[in-house]
């Protein structure tokens, strides 16, 4: 299922945030969004899963979702927005029940998506008792049980360390290998970007109108921290960046 | 940095090379149970009654001597009307909770959820909360008969504007991103209320109750005011009326009792609902 966005602009009150973004998001490959702060990534997000209205322009799922698939747009949070009074496998089920799927089918799943995030031993705890990354990989697994379509993931890692960081990415990058997913990955993190991205589309800042679309063609699974091609890679991405991300740091807040 | 070099200096000066250990200024802020306590402020304040009593510098018109109001409590218990009166107070207070209560955290979700019920009803219930409920005692009688009824009405009618205060506050701070998730995962809206609404208010609505409870037992010997044979209130107004303060007293102290032990349930309650906070 591609998803395709279609003249989006949008404003706050008279405020224009954003501004005639068009942009084909292809099944299986993971674009990530970038842009200096305040430029409506996240925003943009919030319109491509049906959580807000754009003003202008539309979002159009192309085709269909593969079957089995029970939410084909998921999000992964950046406060990875678990419910702390439910153990892990109870966060996981929370997205089944209202599917109808309890009992041995359910269990069926969570077993075998908590294996896939390496959480296996953790079923039975609650969220205070997990590390921020563990928290993170909980929320993955619970995207994973629904089967998105598109796993839409805001920041997923901003809110983690630089080394629980990395080693979130390599477990993303080997879940892709396994079963390449689609996904819109909003961040701020170039480095984040050159990892995960095939497609890295840079927005300008406010009012965010694509600036670039930079294509990123070695496969995940061979880049590495610190390759020079991505090194290279995320240099252009910053100097495209950087005037518009002090501009925007100077900017005055009126949202 | 310019402090680094300083020490270095004096170090190499060789002055207090042992050095000084920095003074902790930490810690405090946190208080931490200390059951005994509790218990021991009581006994001493009791103690202080009693010698007092007894030594004579505080008259028996001022204060009962503990002990008598023991005595009294006892033979209270010996003839088996202890539970004659309690049992009815315990029924009022427990259907008359339960209906405040219930209807309030109904209310409140309500109010909690909705723009146009939160519109409506929060003036009334801002309009309806400082009305002393003692006062409204006869207009029950004339709605609910001067039976049980009245009874009551007055101690839901008390409970349910704290809970309903208490309820929609608490529905207020759930975290948002939690129902934009459960939204996100196409949830109903019953499932969002249900599992996602109702669980993160417990901590608000449970603290809620604390208050509505204790209010429930003070509206409790109020209702009990009005054509109650039986009943702890109707046995401390009866002492009261005959200047009787070993009764007096007795009753007192079973109303405070019944303070802790609802109050300590509720603490039970929270640490079994609300293990999963921080």
């Amino acid at each position: 299922m591609d998803i395709r966005l279609d003249g989006i602009s949008h404003s706050y009150d008279d405020f224009k945030v954003m501004e005639d973004i068009t942009l084909d998001i292809p099944a299986g490959r993971i674009v990530c969004i970038v842009g200096p702060s305040g430029c409506g990534k996240s925003t943009l997000l919030r319109f491509i899963g049906g959580l807000e209205r754009p003003e202008a322009g539309t979002v159009r799922q192309i085709g269909e979702p593969p079957a089995g698939c029970l939410n084909p747009l998921t999000y992964i949070f950046q406060d990875f927005a678990l419910l702390p009074w439910r153990s892990v496998e109870g966060n996981i089920s929370l997205v089944l029940e209202d599917h109808g799927i309890k009992g041995p089918r359910a269990r069926e799943i969570i077993g075998d998506v908590l294996a896939r995030t390496k959480l296996t031993d953790f079923a039975r705890a609650l969220p205070k008792q997990l590390s921020g990354g563990m928290k993170q990989r909980v929320a993955i697994a619970r995207a994973l049980a629904v089967n998105p379509a598109v796993m839409l993931m805001d920041e997923p890692l901003s809110a983690l360390d630089s080394q629980t960081r990395e080693l979130l990415m390599d477990d993303l990058i080997s879940l892709w290998a396994r079963q390449p997913f689609t996904a819109v990955y909003v961040t701020h993190n170039l480095a984040e970007a050159v990892r995960l991205g095939h497609r890295i589309v840079v927005l300008s800042r406010r009012p965010g109108r694509i600036q670039e679309i930079v294509e990123i063609d070695k496969p995940l699974e061979a880049r590495q921290f610190g390759d020079a091609d991505l090194d290279a890679k995320q240099k252009y991405l910053w100097q495209l960046m950087r005037d518009e991300a002090r501009a925007a740091d100077a900017e005055l807040l009126n949202v | 940095m310019s402090d680094a070099t300083l020490s270095m200096d004096t170090r190499a000066a060789g002055t207090g090379a042992q050095g000084r250990p920095v003074a902790f200024r930490g810690g405090g802020f946190a208080p931490r149970p200390r059951r005994w306590v509790g218990v021991v402020v009581f006994v001493l304040l009791i103690l202080i009654a009693e010698w007092g009593t007894r030594a004579g510098w505080i008259s028996a018109l001022t204060l009962p001597k503990p002990s008598d109001v023991f005595g009294t409590f006892q033979e209270l218990y010996a003839s088996g009307m202890l539970f004659k009166h309690l049992g009815p107070s315990l029924a009022r207070l427990a259907v008359g909770a339960l209906i405040g209560v219930s209807v309030g955290v109904s209310v409140g979700v309500l109010i909690g959820l909705f723009s146009y019920i939160r519109a409506g009803m929060v003036p009334l219930v801002a309009a309806l909360f400082p009305i002393p409920k003692i006062a409204l005692l006869p207009l029950f009688v004339i709605w609910f008969g001067i039976g049980e009824g009245s009874k009551y009405a007055l101690i839901a009618f008390g409970t349910f504007t704290p809970t309903v205060v208490a309820t929609y506050g608490a529905v207020d701070n759930v975290d948002r991103t939690l129902i934009r998730m459960g939204q996100s995962f196409g949830l109903s809206w019953w499932s969002i209320v249900r599992k996602i609404v109702l669980p993160g208010a417990m901590p608000g609505i449970l603290s809620g109750l604390r208050i509505s409870l204790a209010i429930a037992i003070i509206l409790l010997v109020a209702a009990e005011m009005l054509g109650a044979e039986f009943g702890i209130g109707a046995y401390i107004l009866q002492a009261g009326s005959l200047y009787d303060l070993e009764r007096l007293f007795a009753g007192v102290v079973i109303l405070s009792l019944l303070g802790v032990i609802v109050s300590g349930a509720i603490g039970m309650i929270e640490r079994r609902v609300l293990g999963w906070r921080t």
